[in-house]
Order: C-alpha cells, then structure tokens, then sequence
C-alpha cells in the first residue's frame, strides 16, 4: 500500500472502538431491544409507550450509526449527507400524515383515518 | 505483492476533501435510501388499520417470535464491526470468520421472515386483501431484499478472500459493505418498532 | 499488453479507441455526454411528432386524426417522451461531457457505472417504446393518477411502471457518480466557489435527483403491485387511497421540474457571460438561490394537488411556499439582467437561445405564480391554462436553455462550428413558432378549455386558437429540421473551430477541440473564478480589460510528439452494456412471465460479479 494510502488509514484507525467496546454496544443495543419488547405488554405505559418507544428506537439508530457505522468519528460531510437524507423524508411524510389524518385532509369514506 | 510492478493501479488519487470517492457515494446513496425506505413506511403507517375483511395486525403479530429476530439482526451488526477490526488487523482469517458469521446471523433472519410471511398467509393476509397487506408485505419484503443482497455481498466478500482477489484496499471494500449491512439494520430496528410494537 | 492474469480481472479488458465497438465499451465521459444527447436528440424528434399527431388532431374542432384510445396514448407518450428520455437526458449528456472538464478533471468517478447509467436509460427508453407494438403504449397521463393508472386495461400502465422504474435506476446512480465527481474531483485550487454556475447547478440537480428519485420508484413500485399482484395501495374499495399515490408522484414530481430546468439555467449561467463579455452580476447570490431552490423544491408538492380537497390548512400553506419559492428564481433573472446590462454583447446562436431562455421563463414563471393562488387555480387547473405554463418552462427554459448549451459548445464536442446562419433561422422560427404554439394556450385555458382530452366541441370559441397552436407546433418542426440540417452539413464541412473559439472564461476552453481523451494534458492549476480568462486577459484598476502577452491557450497545442504521455486513464469495459440489459429482462418478466425476471437478476448479478473483480484501471 502506498504511504499516502498507509497514511489515510492510519487517520481513520486511530478513532476506532476496539471490539471489546463493540460488544459492549452490541449489549446495549440488546438490552434495549428488551426493553422496548417488555414495556410493549405492559398497559400501564400505554399512554406514554409511542414516545418512549420511539425514544428507545432513535437510541438504537444513534448508537448503530454513530458508533457501529462509525460516523461519529469520521467527516461531517457523510453525517450531511446521511442526516439530509433523513431530514427531508421525516419532513415530507410527517406532512403527508398530518394531511391524511387531520379531519379536512382526511379521504372520502371507507379511507384511511 | 510488491508496488511498482505491473499492478492494477491502486485507488490513491488525491480527492478535493480528501475522502475515498467509493466511501462518500455509500453515504450518498444511503441517504437516498432513507427517501424509499422512508415511503414505503409511511404507506405503512397510513394504511396499518385498514385491514378490509382480512387479519389484523394484533391477529397475527407473534412479538416474541419477532423480538427474536430483531436480536439476531442486531448481533449480525456486531459481527460485522467484528469483521472490519479483524480486516484492519490484517487477519484474513478472522475477518472471514466473522464475516460469515454475519451472513450466516442474515439468513437466519430471513429465514424466520419467510417463516413469519408463510404464517401470516395461512391466517388470511396476502397482497390482495387489504391496504394493510400490501403495505406489511412489500415494506417488509424489500427490506429482506435488502438483506438478501447485502448476504451475498458478503458470501462474495469471504470467496474473494478466500481466492486472494481482495487487493490492498480489501479494508475499504469491506467497510462499504458494513455501512450498507449496518444501514439495513437500522431499517429494521425503525422497522420492528413502528410495524410491530406499537398498537393498532 | 499486460496479460488478464496481471491484470487480476477474468476477461482481458478491451483496448479499441476508434470505430463502433468503441462507443459500446467506452467507459469516457465524452463519448457518453455525445451518446446522451444524441439519443435524446433522436426521442426529441419523436416526442415531436407525439406533438404534431396531437395538435394536427386538435387544429379543428371534432378532430378525426386520432381515436380517443389513440390520443391518450399519444398525450401519454409526449409526456413521458419529452421529459425523460429528452430534458433529462440531454442535461446529462453535457453535464457528462462538461462537468469534468470545467472542473479540470480527467473523467467522472465512477466511470463504468457513467456508461452502465446511459445503456440502462436507452433500453429503458426503447423498453417503454415496445409496448406501442405489445398491446398499446402506455394511456393514462404521463402522472398516472390512480385508480385510473391501477384500473386501465391492457398492458400500457404496467409498461408505464416498469419503463419509469428502468429510467429511474439510470438517474440515480448518475446522480450519486456527479456528486461525488464534484466534490471530490476538482483541480488544485477549484473550491467551491470558484466552480462555474453550471457546476452548482449541477451540483443542485444531483442531489434532487438522489431524494427524489427513490420516493417515485416506492410508487411507481405500488403501482406495479396493484395493477400485477393485486394489491391494495389506491384501491378505494378495500381502504387505499388514490389520494397517497398524487402525494408520492409530486413528491418526485416537484423535484423533477427543478431537475430539469437547473441544468438549462446552469447553461445561460455561463453563456450569457462569454456574450455579455462580463462575469456573472452576483456569482454568490446566483449559487445560493439554485441552493435554495433546491431545499424549497421540497415543500410545494401539494400545489399540484389544490383541486384534491386536502382542506385550507394544507392548501394555503402550499399556497405560501409555493410564492417564496418565486423569490431565488427571481434573484436569477436579475443576476441574469444584470450581466448583460452595460455588457458588450454578441448575439451569437447560442446567446438568442440564452436570452430566448430568460424571456420565456419569465412568462412561465409568471403564469406560475398565478397558479399559487389557490381561487386562481382552482379554475385554472386541469385547463389549458397549465399547459402552456410547463410549457413556456420547459420549453422556453429549458428546451431553449439546452439548445443554447448544444451550440454553444458543439465546437469543444465535434471540433466544428454550427453555421451562425442556420442557427439564426433555426432560433428565429423556433421562437416564433414556439408563441404561436403556447401563447394563446393562455387564453384557450381560461376560456375553459380542458386539458388531456382527446377533442372539443364547435362553437365552443376555441376553433381559432387551436389552429394557430398547430400552426405554431408546425413551424416548430421546420425548425427543429433546419437544426438538424445544420449538424449534418457542419459534420462534413463545418468551419474549424479551435480550442476557445468564443474566448470564453471557463477551463473546458483551455483544451483543444475536440477535447483529447485525457482532457488536459496537465492537471490545471486553479488560481481564481474563471480562471482561464484571467490567463488570458488582465483586468487593470480602470476596469480596462488586456490581453495577457503569450497568456492564455495553454493546451492549444498539444505536445505534439507526445501529447498525454503517462496519463492514467480508466479502461474501457463491456460489463455495463452487458449488465444493462439484465433490467428490462426482469421488466418483460413481470409482464409476460416470471422466469424471465430470474434470467434478468442472473444476468445483472454475473456481471456484477464480473465487474467487482474486473480492476478499474490499467497501467498504459
């Protein structure tokens, strides 16, 4: 391998977990996954259990993404173009199902909603 | 092999930010990945309750069957960070048994999606019979589509390897391949908690 | 020659520089940017005759040309004709021949994934044709509203799904080859901000083309399974609803209007300069409003959508961004204006065609805006109102746009200068005709007359109007002949062009004509905007402008003994055009029969497979 090449991995190795850590993430990602499973049944949470799911669920993208995909440590013009990506499909269909589920954009009868 | 000799020139162009082109257009094309991912889950999430004459969703959601598989997807993530530390190390071997490993955690998990999918259509959900069986089977089928391509990249991944054809960047083929296997893992996990978990 | 073994690869990779086999195995953007515009030159001309079967069977009232069966084919067609397989890829083609060298780079990034994009986009292309001899063309608007798109009979609308899903494969990957090209890809010293307009322009264009294309493969994917697999996604009876399929098309759909007119605008950006023999007037403003209108294309989507019954929450906030999504546009044409104000200008082909440019899109920008008012276009929408709005957009932008770039550079492309003479003719009866085809559309609009109908009745008031439209879409063609003519005759005796036969501003000029197969012979280095007009020429304090002694043309003449020596450049490679076809194979298989979509996949995975382990370059 060329120096210049030696050297550009060298830059990104030296941010790296070690997979000792990886397995730690990979714990908490399973212990998560449990969690979001356990409290599902539970109907005491039913109120709270779409936030709290959804908070556990962007935890675990977060950690996957950061971490696993290792965007946390590497250019923020990936994380751009990642996080452009996601920005526009959450805005846009956010919109979208606001539109379909709010009473005046709701469908004729026998739709959605 | 030594540098200098009659090689295939090695991809060491100086790029304007100084990124690997193949790096910055995984990235690109993953952010365009979440547009289509990003459609089909919202038809989902519109159509989830308008289930005709056919089976709903709390007739056949079997979550602790599910929750299994989602484990299973989610080590195979581990494995795969595992296969690149071991690729960076310089340990073939390493980085093709974790690799395997990898694809052998993805066809479990589409094994027990065909298992899931023969299931729901015993009880009555098909394409044909509701919004909602569209939805669920085509989001879910394209997501195993992608897993499905990304289990042969990695088969492809471990013969290559294993025929010495991984050249001197083999590092940077297999890190691609871990954003997009880590990517579809992802889907799943927002997949898993806006189709499964949460109630009709 | 090294052997395929040192080479690594299973198959010697081909080594032809000239004749047909060439062209079918070259992975050089050139040749690619030629290849796109020449097939899209050639759907122009049967996209127009679409049109002249249209507007010959609407000249009179009760017309008999065309069946009503025949006509939505045709309409159908048009549509789907003029705006992928000719806008689109002809903003490709010379952002494929252009991008690299303006950049000063020696090809794109992903060079056989370049040449895999436009052989994908010709089948799909000539896919979408076949189906006028398997049973019918698609019928049923180039939009495909459902339930009617899920419910029409026959194969046409399946054609429709697969055809767009095949074309949309093609733009994607291009989209993501131009981003990173741009990004990465620059010469020392080519910031950002120094990048010509078209660059940003294109630079825009790719990423709509990254966000919007997937949102139309999930729908046009819907469609195929309602109208194939039975499924549910716009059939009311079960629960769908028609209204999520308008949603998902416009949500491409807005984007893609942006997709095809920024690179026109790009065009004019750097033409209207090298006439006006002045910069760009507000070089930042002109990049951040296309940035803008990039991100603000993104949220005026429902205003096709104001006839629905979405409620006046979702109709007027619509309303609302759709007026601000004006303001970038007009801060263009100002910057425009501005640069021709007090310029010394030529009026050259290319520039009648830039300042055709501006003047029809003002004209359909403005009846744009009025269709922002929902009362307004509530009575406007679905007449012919609209059809002369995309039209003066699409045709008096970027159409205009797109032919002002065909000559502006056809000398740095063929080595040739268009005839100024011809050209003139050409964009004189163009322009005529194109008024007399769109303008009165206005009128016959808000008269009432509906749209994507396949006849009207006499006595309506709208005889008139309708045969000056045919007449205008006549002369239209004559026009479009009197072009054609011009490339024939310049191919066999058209006057030499040399490297910078217009003393433009920007590096492709720097190259001789046409551009050799490294495009530059030294990577150049970049010291300022317009950098090869600053080798050139200096401008003194007074503003004086004078040429730089012995400045300028540095690769005019080429090392002649050995021009290009040592450079790397991709090799050629028959694994796109061989892994292309694999898609429509799956395509005629989801129409006829499904083993076929397994032959398909298998032939796209082994030459995948194929070109994993073929290596990308080759030590000359």
């Amino acid at each position: 391998m060329s120096q210049y090449a030696e050297a550009q991995e060298e830059l990104e190795l030296s941010h790296h977990p070690s997979p000792g850590q990886y397995v730690k993430i990979a714990v908490i990602l399973a212990i998560l996954t449990a969690f979001e499973v356990g409290i599902s049944y539970i109907d005491a949470l039913s109120d709270v259990l779409i936030p709290l799911l959804g908070a556990l669920a962007i935890a675990k993208f977060v950690m996957v993404v950061g971490y696993f995909m290792h965007l946390k440590f590497d250019s923020k013009l990936f994380r751009y173009l990642f996080v452009t990506g996601i920005g526009f499909a959450l805005a846009v269909f956010t919109i979208v199902l606001v539109i379909f589920f709010s009473a005046e954009g709701g469908p004729s009868p026998g739709g959605p909603g | 092999m030594a540098t200098g000799e009659l090689t295939p020139a090695v991809h060491e162009h100086h790029t304007s930010t100084g990124l690997d082109n193949t790096k910055m257009a995984m990235w690109a094309f993953l952010g365009s990945e979440c547009l289509f991912f990003g459609s089909f889950i919202s038809t989902y999430l519109l159509y989830r309750n308008q289930t005709a004459d056919g089976p709903t969703s709390a007739d056949l959601y079997d979550i602790p069957y599910t929750s299994v598989s989602s484990f299973v997807l989610l080590m195979s993530s581990l494995t795969m960070v595992l296969a690149l530390a071991a690729c960076h190390r310089k340990d073939q071997r390493g980085m093709r048994a974790w690799l395997l490993a990898t694809a052998l955690l993805g066809m479990v998990f589409i094994g027990g999606q065909i298992y899931e999918f023969t299931e729901f259509a015993h009880e009555g959900l098909a394409l044909s019979v509701s919004p909602f069986g569209s939805s669920f089977f085509v989001l879910t089928g394209f997501h195993g589509a992608h897993v499905t391509v990304g289990i042969l990249m990695l088969l492809l991944l471990v013969g290559m390897s294993m025929f010495d054809r991984l050249g001197p960047d083999d590092s940077r083929k297999v890190e691609l391949i871990g954003l997009y296997w880590h990517f579809v893992d992802i889907v799943w996990i927002i997949i898993f908690t806006v189709v499964y978990l949460i109630p009709s | 020659m090294a052997t395929a073994a040192a080479q690594g690869g299973l198959f010697r990779r081909p080594t032809a520089t000239t004749g047909w086999w060439s062209w079918v195995t070259t992975v050089d953007h050139k040749k690619i940017g030629i290849l796109y515009c020449a097939t899209a030159l050639a759907f122009f001309v049967i996209g127009g005759i679409e049109a002249l079967a249209i507007r010959t069977q609407l000249a009179v009232p009760n017309g008999t040309t065309l069946t009503a069966e025949t006509y939505n084919q045709f309409f159908t067609m048009h549509g789907l004709t003029m705006i992928f397989l000719v806008v689109m890829p002809l903003g490709v083609g010379i952002m494929n021949y252009l991008a690299p060298l303006m950049i000063g780079a020696r090809d794109v990034a992903f060079p056989r994934i370049n040449a895999f994009s436009y052989w994908v986009f010709l089948l799909g292309g000539l896919f979408l044709y076949s189906s006028f001899f398997l049973g019918g063309a698609p019928d049923g608007g180039w939009f495909g509203y459902a339930p009617l798109s899920t419910q029409l009979p026959g194969n046409g609308m399946t054609f429709y799904a697969l055809g767009l899903q095949i074309l949309g494969v093609a733009s994607l990957l291009g989209a993501v080859n131009f981003i990173v090209t741009i990004l990465n890809m620059r010469a020392p010293g080519m910031t950002l901000m120094r990048m010509p307009v078209f660059i940003w322009m294109t630079l825009v264009t790719a990423f709509l083309l990254l966000f919007a294309m997937p949102v139309i493969a999930v729908a046009l994917f819907e469609l195929m399974f309602d109208r194939v697999y039975n499924a549910n996604f716009f059939n009311p009876a079960t629960g769908g609803d028609p209204v999520l399929w308008q949603h998902l098309f416009w949500l491409f759909g807005h984007p893609e209007v942006y997709i095809m007119i920024l690179p026109a605008m790009g065009i004019i950006s750097d033409v209207l300069p090298t006439f006006s023999r002045k910069p760009i007037f507000g070089y930042a403003a002109i990049v951040f409003a296309g940035i803008a209108i990039g991100f603000m294309g993104w949220g005026v989507w429902a205003h096709h959508m104001f006839a629905v019954g979405l409620g006046p929450v979702a109709n007027s906030a619509f309303a609302l961004s759709t007026m601000f999504i004006a303001v970038p546009t007009g801060v263009k044409i100002f910057n425009w204006l501005g640069t021709m104000w007090k310029g010394d200008l030529h009026f050259n082909t290319p520039m009648l065609f830039a300042i055709g440019f501006v003047s029809m899109f003002i004209i359909g920008g403005l009846s744009g805006v009025t269709h922002a008012i929902v009362p307004s276009d509530a009575q406007q929408t679905d007449t012919y109102y609209i059809v002369a709005h995309f039209h003066y957009v699409l045709f008096g932008g970027a159409i205009f746009g797109l032919f002002s770039g065909l000559y502006y550079w056809w000398p740095k492309v063929f080595g040739k200068l268009l005839s100024e003479g011809l050209g003139k003719v050409h964009f004189w009866l163009m322009f005529i005709g194109f008024n007399l085809a769109f303008g009165p559309m206005h009128i016959l609009g808000l008269e009432g007359m509906p749209r994507r109908t396949y006849t009207y009745p006499d006595g309506m008031g709208w005889n008139l109007w309708n045969l000056v439209a045919t007449v205008g879409a006549f002369i239209i063609a004559v026009s479009i002949a009197v072009f054609l003519v011009n490339a024939v005759r310049t191919k066999r005796k058209g006057r030499e062009a040399g490297a910078d036969p217009w003393d433009g501003r920007t590096l492709e000029w720097s190259t001789p004509s046409p551009a050799p197969a490294y495009n530059f012979a030294e990577v150049p280095i970049v010291k300022a905007r317009d950098d090869f007009w600053h080798r050139k020429y200096v401008v003194k304090p007074d503003e004086q402008v004078t040429p730089v002694v012995a400045g300028g043309a540095v690769a005019a003449h080429e090392d002649e003994h050995d021009p290009g020596h040592g450079i790397h450049l991709p090799a050629p490679s028959f694994l796109p055009v061989l892994a292309a076809p694999g898609l429509p194979i799956m395509a005629y298989g989801v129409i006829y029969s499904w083993p076929l979509i397994v032959v398909g996949g298998l032939l796209l995975l082994l030459a995948l497979f194929g070109w994993v382990l073929e290596p990308s370059e080759v030590e000359h």
